[in-house]
């Protein structure tokens, strides 16, 4: 499957800090065809780092997408039944509008005067996407960690747009610890000099900072028991560790991908996403809701611990929600939702047939396009 | 003493019945409910709306495959979060005598269901009253294939002691029928029947 990202550019949208950015630019990808009654589109979410190449080999630079293992013909996100859409987040840097993007007014990039974005955000700009697509209804939306956030606020802020909502690894909220280790990050980055409060563009980047900023990323995606399957104490040259070699490496790859800002803003949303904010709980959050979910967590995950996605499932449960839930066994933390395929596949194969099923015996679409 | 065939359903004569039991469109949870198998037949052939329980991940990932709602969880932690009266039936099957706590799952069972279905082995059954007295060890049957250090059952009750548990409580029983083997049991039920199921609603 041979694909390339598109960018679709919307004149505005107002943002929950209550700024208006205009005109915004959305990246996107799109797998599999729109079927005639239009209601077997999903929407899939990337994590923190990801962006809208999410499945086969991108046409000009031969790489992978970072969910092709799940979507394509005959894969857990069939391609051959389903639609499938991928887009960038709202202040991502890979192609949607953020703080590397130039600003209309100045002519120069937006660095720290772009405005602070939130979750719900990205998905109001998701929902611009999937209408400007011609979708009114989402069979489903997914995604994983941050996807999973998204996916969760999706299923929020439009129950009507939405039939199912898959968050993978995710939470209702970030823990101290979580946002502990965004600060740790997000201060390796602004003690960089490079850094220079976010005006670097055209100069040199806070690489160092940065690198380090993901070096800490990469710990809280493993667990103890992976770390030691994969390095040991295996020494790569003469006194240098292999955890520390594949550590640093990872580091240096990502400075080319990914800009220090977006680190920032993306963290920072991460960090203030709260479904219980403003209610009396998280069941409360979920008053409205209507889609079915399916919820999937890891044994080992203890970036985003099961308990996590345990809380949402008796929120939920709590509204009488239609919602399966499955903790699968798994030695890989956090990263175990990119890793352990075959079992996600079988569940989410699962669920989406049988929500797509359901909808089509009891809400037949009369609209032909 | 009187009999008549049941017709099984996915190899079971208690599914049969359970599934006779419940109207179409119902709201349905299963609690152990395995693989799904009943729960997915029922979701299909009586277009209910259908949950289950199961502690088991290779089996929760198998109900979710085909399609039913499952939550990953023991018994008495799924029900503590349901709201009351969430469901038309609560489905308990072979799975009470392996309960901790049997009086609190149904008491809990009777709070997020309007009715409540049970279905377990008798340990009044004659084979076991046999064994026991026979071999003077605990029982080993048909029914309680067991050894005693590696069964899951943790309490033994018969037909009887359920009846007056369910007196005692004071809820009604709308319906009772026992089992032994795939014929219908009429007759000293808690000597000749296998597996009783029963339907109870509260008050």
């Amino acid at each position: 499957m041979i694909t390339e990202t598109k960018t679709v550019q919307f004149d505005s949208i107002t943002l929950d800090c209550g700024a208006t950015l205009a005109p915004v630019d959305v990246a996107f990808e799109t797998y599999g065809e729109l079927n005639g009654a239009r209601n077997n589109a999903v929407l899939v979410l990337h994590a923190f780092t990801g962006d809208a190449h999410a499945a086969g080999t991108d046409k000009s630079t031969g790489a992978i997408g970072w969910w092709d293992s799940m979507i394509g013909p005959g894969k857990a996100f069939d391609t051959d039944k389903y639609f499938v859409i991928s887009s960038n987040i709202l202040g991502g840097c890979r192609g949607t509008s953020g703080p590397g993007s130039i600003n209309p007014e100045t002519g120069c990039p937006y660095a720290m005067s772009f405005p602070p974005v939130t979750i719900p955000d990205m998905v109001r700009l998701q929902k611009m996407l999937v209408e400007h697509l011609g979708i009114e209804r989402l069979l489903a939306v997914a995604g994983g960690s941050m996807g999973a956030m998204q996916a969760l606020q999706w299923a929020l802020a439009y129950p009507g747009a939405v039939a199912a909502s898959i968050p993978i690894a995710g939470t209702a909220r970030h823990s101290p610890q979580q946002i502990a280790f965004n600060e740790v990050g997000r201060q390796a980055i602004m003690a960089d000099l490079d850094w220079n409060e976010g005006d670097y563009y055209g100069k040199r980047p806070p690489a160092r900072g940065l690198a380090v900023a993901r070096m800490v990323g990469h710990i809280t995606y493993m667990s103890d028991a992976s770390m030691r399957e994969k390095f040991g104490r295996r020494l790569r040259d003469q006194d240098q560790f292999e955890v520390e070699s594949y550590l640093r490496y990872r580091g240096s790859q990502f400075v080319d991908r990914f800009d220090a800002n977006s680190y920032l803003y993306i963290t920072k949303a991460m960090d203030y996403f709260d479904l219980t904010a403003g209610r009396p709980s998280l069941r409360a959050a979920f008053d409205g809701v209507k889609s079915r979910f399916l919820v999937i967590s890891f044994s080992s995950d203890w970036l985003y611990p099961s308990y996590q996605s345990l809380d949402i499932v008796r929120a939920l449960r709590g509204r009488n929600c239609d919602v399966a839930y499955c903790d699968l066994p798994s030695t890989y933390g956090h990263d175990a939702f990119l890793i352990h395929v075959s079992e996600q596949t079988e569940l989410v194969r699962g669920f989406l047939a049988s929500t797509f099923r359901e909808r089509a015996s009891r809400e037949p679409v009369s609209e032909q396009s | 003493m009187s009999e008549s065939f049941v017709p099984n359903l996915l190899g079971r004569s208690d599914y049969a019945i359970i599934s006779e039991i419940i109207e179409p469109n119902a709201r349905v949870l299963d609690l152990g409910c395995g693989e799904g198998e009943l729960l997915a037949w029922l979701a299909e052939n009586k277009r209910v709306d259908a949950r289950g329980v199961e502690i088991e991940g290779s089996k929760v990932r198998q109900a979710i495959s085909r399609g039913v709602s499952v939550f990953h969880s023991d018994i008495e932690d799924a029900l503590a979060d349901l709201p009351d009266q969430a469901f038309d039936y609560v489905i308990l099957s072979q799975t009470l005598q392996e309960s901790r706590a049997p009086l609190k799952v149904l008491r809990e069972m009777l709070r997020v269901g309007r009715r409540v279905i049970v279905a377990f082995p008798n340990f009044g059954h004659w084979t076991v009253r046999l064994a026991h007295l026979f071999t003077g060890r605990a029982p080993k049957t048909r029914l309680f294939p067991h050894d005693w250090f590696d069964s899951p059952n943790i309490h033994f009750f018969t037909v009887d002691d359920f009846e007056s548990l369910v007196q005692l409580q004071h809820w009604t029983i709308e319906k009772r029928i026992f089992l032994q083997g795939a014929r219908q049991v009429k007759v000293l039920p808690n000597l000749f029947a296998e597996v009783a199921v029963f339907l109870v609603r509260s008050s």
